[in-house]
């Protein structure tokens, strides 16, 4: 999904960079309050407050409501779209 | 455990305090939780089967993850939740030493067990094909109980359990 919306912003699909989160320490240092995280420059694709780091499933809400494991494409090309400008 | 399998007995106390286990009716056992966006995405789908077969069919929702590592998934939370709700048309079951998960060899959440009236196991996976399709309406599971209920085995007997891992304790 993510690599999709990288090739439909004109941007490499393979600059994608895997972190591995493995340890509760890892996830306190990267601020990382679930799986999937996607940051485009740092910045997260669909920022959340409040949330508590740990080694967890992420929960997503699509434009439409419904919930996912995965952002909504929308909001990672938007995201793109941002980090470009 | 495989279909055609006797299933495990099991007790396990819900958010309301009482206490839930096998016992002769035909039985959905779904092992879900609170945090997992899979288990939350089919949850409404599965409380509509409750619904749907109340009076036919009991549906056990089973909480099996390990709380410390995963707090939303305590039995505080599950109680939380449901009283938010204003209650489920299914008791919310808390595993809490992971014993009944570990039986049925419960692989993510959810993961549906159907179970007939005597105790043997005739479908496992996941409730339909499409965690992102509500209009899905848990056909899987549906179809298993009906062909439960009708004294045939199920067409589809087995499909893979989607979801995330059960949060085993280290």
């Amino acid at each position: 999904m993510l690599r999709e919306a990288l090739a439909q912003e004109g941007m490499d699909p393979d600059s994608v960079e895997l972190v591995e989160i493995a340890t509760e320490g890892d996830a306190e240092r990267q601020a990382f309050v679930g799986s999937p995280t996607i940051r485009i420059g740092g910045v997260e694709v669909a920022p959340v407050k409040d949330e508590p780091a740990g080694l967890t499933c992420r929960v997503y809400r699509l434009r439409d409501g419904r919930i996912s494991p995965t952002p909504d494409p929308q909001d990672i090309r938007d995201a793109i779209k941002e980090a470009m400008s | 455990m495989n279909i055609g399998d006797a299933a495990p007995s099991f007790e396990l106390p819900a958010t309301d305090g009482s206490s839930h286990g096998l016992d002769g009716q035909p039985t959905a056992v779904v092992f879900t939780c609170n945090h997992c966006p899979y288990a939350l995405a089919w949850h409404n789908r599965l409380l509509d089967v409750a619904r749907d077969y109340d009076g036919r069919v009991r549906v056990l929702l089973i909480n099996p993850n390990d709380a410390d590592s995963h707090p939303r998934d305590s039995a505080d939370a599950m109680r939380e939740r449901v009283e938010v709700d204003g209650g489920w048309p299914a008791p919310y079951l808390r595993d809490e030493s992971q014993s009944v998960a570990r039986d049925y060899g419960a692989k993510t959440t959810p993961d549906v067990f159907v179970i007939d009236a005597g105790g043997v196991l005739r479908y496992r996976g996941a409730p339909d094909a499409d965690y992102e399709d509500p209009s899905q309406d848990a056909a899987w599971l549906r179809d298993a109980l009906d062909a439960v209920l009708e004294g045939r085995e199920p067409e589809r007997a087995e499909t893979e359990p989607v979801g995330c891992s059960v949060k085993w304790s280290r």
